[in-house]
């Protein structure tokens, strides 16, 4: 039926699967440095996918007219736009934590330590 | 349509702004502002559970556009309960950090506080689930602040583990709206109730991954094993103001699942079958079981009431998790309990730490003001473990009952049963150590002498014990009021049609979207 945005469709899939599979990994390191930048790599993934959930259209404005009868969703777009500066506030304020329980304790392991948990 | 029922949202948004702008350096001010400005939510609060209390659905059109285009917020019985039981809860745990002085040993106490307040108003009173994730987001990035109040290494440090997993469940929630919108076209919650209904059950591939996911995000909110990994350090390193307010956190939890679990997808739709029953009961079941053996296992009285509060939030999801009125009804009359209890406990475990210094569960020698503080705990557990005569006994027995005519009546009342034996004994075991023992243990010459804590202090945790007690005392009436609730949240036609049939004034009620 659409052969235009066959192509974009394997692309942008292909890129939330990667980017998913790549957050998810980091995520699971012991360290802050590499977790933190698996949640980037995750809200990146996420951003995409809400993005892809008004379906991909090519070529079609996000208004609606009257002798409209192509145009791409808005809504997907606003929600993406909210998500993303949600995640980059998210971001700093967690790199912040980070940072201040690194130098306080010198230690920049995600679980609680032998010791520290007794 | 009147104005009142954003005001639990933006009366807070106002005063946050406010006492950090003009305020700042004068901690009277704040404290002032703060009471004055909860002392109004909980009028407020009353007055909209009120107007809500004979079925009344109201809702506020922001922007004055109907749904579901424009978001909206529903003021019914069930979600003004909620926001009362916050504006009350808020009312005591500030009374204590003003008492006991937790607020000036940092930085925009009560600032945050608001936001906070502001964040889970919001996230009761929402009809729309991206405005619920908006919210949900409000709160946490305030409780983040609040968390980590004061500061401290080992602070901190739970602080990162905090947030990282609430950063995890939040990207979780974008996933599944992202998955909802694709499936249905809206994300307001009434509009999806009834396009939920119509998706051709061959094709339901999509709209399940959306509700499973959806589960597990209100399911890390609500501390349910085994997501609830991020509880016992968070709770038990925060300020104790700052826990006690966060005991009304998993009950947004508890609340998001009762509200989109008998809204979108209620047991009947064979969509999400299998989901309650096949899943969720087992699950809290165990979150019942590991959080009583963690408050007998628990060396510090901090991490004990941390695990008392996985296992109250677990009673009240096992009775959720039921999934018939009786047990919605037994739920949210065992919400208003474990809210309650467990923040008298979280502020009793800071008036031990004041008392003697630390919470270690060691007998030491005894600690400034030792006896009303035991009273206290005394009471506080036997509310908490589930004993007659207060209301954690009268929650429990309708949890039972409602569980007593369902297949899984069985496992129900022997885990229930078995994990509250365990949290007496647990609590027991506390309670002797930290107030008997310490009486054959004499001060050694080199004990700092501890300050007894404020009176003040005391008639916060007192207030929460004496709105326990009269929890008990009209448990009838309460437990008529949630049964009623419980039915409307049966036939939420009344919902419905208030959200779907009211015209706004910018455009027309039922336009179909096109796709």
């Amino acid at each position: 039926m659409r052969k235009g945005p066959c192509k974009m469709e394997l692309l942008v899939a292909s890129a939330i699967g990667i980017m998913t599979a790549a957050g998810l990994y980091l995520l699971l390191r012991l360290r802050t440095f590499p977790v933190i930048l698996g949640i980037s790599l995750l809200t990146y993934a996420v951003n995409v996918f809400l993005f892809a959930s008004g379906r991909l259209t090519i070529g079609a404005p996000p208004v609606l007219r009257d002798d409209m009868t192509v145009y791409s969703d808005p809504l997907p777009q606003a929600l993406v736009l909210t998500a993303i500066v949600i995640s980059f506030g998210m971001t700093a304020v967690v790199v912040m934590i980070g940072l201040g329980a690194f130098l306080g304790s010198n230690d920049d392991h995600v679980d609680d330590q032998p010791e520290d948990t007794q | 349509m009147t104005h009142w029922l954003i005001a639990p949202v933006v009366l807070p948004a106002m005063l946050a702004p406010f006492i950090v702008l003009a305020a700042r350096y004068h901690i009277g001010i704040q404290r002032a502002f703060s009471v004055a400005g909860v002392v109004a939510l909980i009028v407020i609060s009353a007055a909209l559970a009120w107007n809500a209390s004979d079925g009344t659905v109201e809702i506020y059109q922001l922007g004055d556009w109907a749904a579901p285009f424009g978001i909206i917020l529903v003021g019914d019985s069930l979600s003004t309960l909620m926001v009362l039981l916050t504006a009350v809860l808020a009312l005591c745990v500030l009374l204590y950090a003003i008492g006991s002085e937790w607020d000036d040993r940092g930085t925009h106490f009560h600032a945050l506080f608001q936001f906070q307040l502001m964040g889970i108003m919001g996230a009761f009173l929402t009809g729309d689930l991206f405005n619920l994730f908006v919210f949900f987001e409000v709160l946490l990035i305030a409780s983040y602040g609040l968390m980590i109040h004061a500061g401290g290494t080992a602070r901190l440090r739970a602080g990162v583990q905090y947030v990282l997993f609430n950063l995890i469940g939040s990207t979780l929630f974008l996933f599944a709206l992202g998955s909802i919108y694709a499936e249905t076209g809206t994300l307001n919650m009434a509009d999806l109730a009834a396009r939920v209904a119509l998706i051709d059950p061959a094709e339901t591939v999509g709209i399940r991954v959306a509700s499973v996911l959806l589960l597990l995000v209100f399911a890390i909110k609500a501390a349910v094993v085994p997501l609830h990994f991020w509880l016992p350090s968070s709770y038990a390193e925060a300020p104790a103001p700052v826990a006690a307010l966060f005991a009304i956190m998993t009950k947004v939890g508890g609340y998001a699942i009762i509200r989109v679990y008998t809204l979108i997808f209620p047991p009947d739709v064979e969509v999400t079958s299998g989901l309650h029953d096949l899943w969720l009961l087992p699950a809290a079941l165990a979150s019942l079981a590991i959080g009583m053996i963690g408050v007998l296992a628990a060396k510090r009285l901090d991490r004990l009431v941390a695990f008392a509060v996985i296992g109250s939030m677990a009673m009240v999801m096992v009775s959720i998790a039921l999934f018939t009125p009786t047990g919605i009804a037994a739920a949210l009359y065992y919400i208003v309990h474990s809210t309650l209890a467990a923040a008298a406990l979280f502020l009793i475990a800071d008036l031990v730490r004041t008392g003697r210094g630390n919470v270690e569960l060691t007998a030491q020698a005894p600690m400034a003001g030792a006896a009303l503080t035991a009273a206290l705990f005394f009471i506080g557990a036997i509310a908490m473990a589930g004993l007659p005569p207060l209301s954690g006994f009268i929650g429990k027995l309708l949890v039972l009952d409602a569980a007593f005519d369902t297949d899984m009546m069985v496992w129900v009342w022997i885990i229930v049963l078995c994990s509250s034996l365990i949290s007496i004994l647990g609590f027991a075991r506390a309670g002797s150590v930290l107030f008997w023992k310490a009486h054959s243990v004499t001060h050694s010459e080199d004990d700092l002498v501890m300050p007894r804590p404020t009176t003040l202090s005391y008639v916060a945790v007192g207030a929460l014990i004496g709105l326990l007690t009269l929890h008990t005392v009209f448990a009838g009436q309460v437990h008529g009021y949630t049964t009623r609730i419980a039915a409307t949240l049966f036939e939420p036609t009344a919902y419905s049609n208030a959200v779907l049939n009211t015209p706004g004034k910018l455009s027309k009620p039922k336009k179909e979207e096109e796709h």
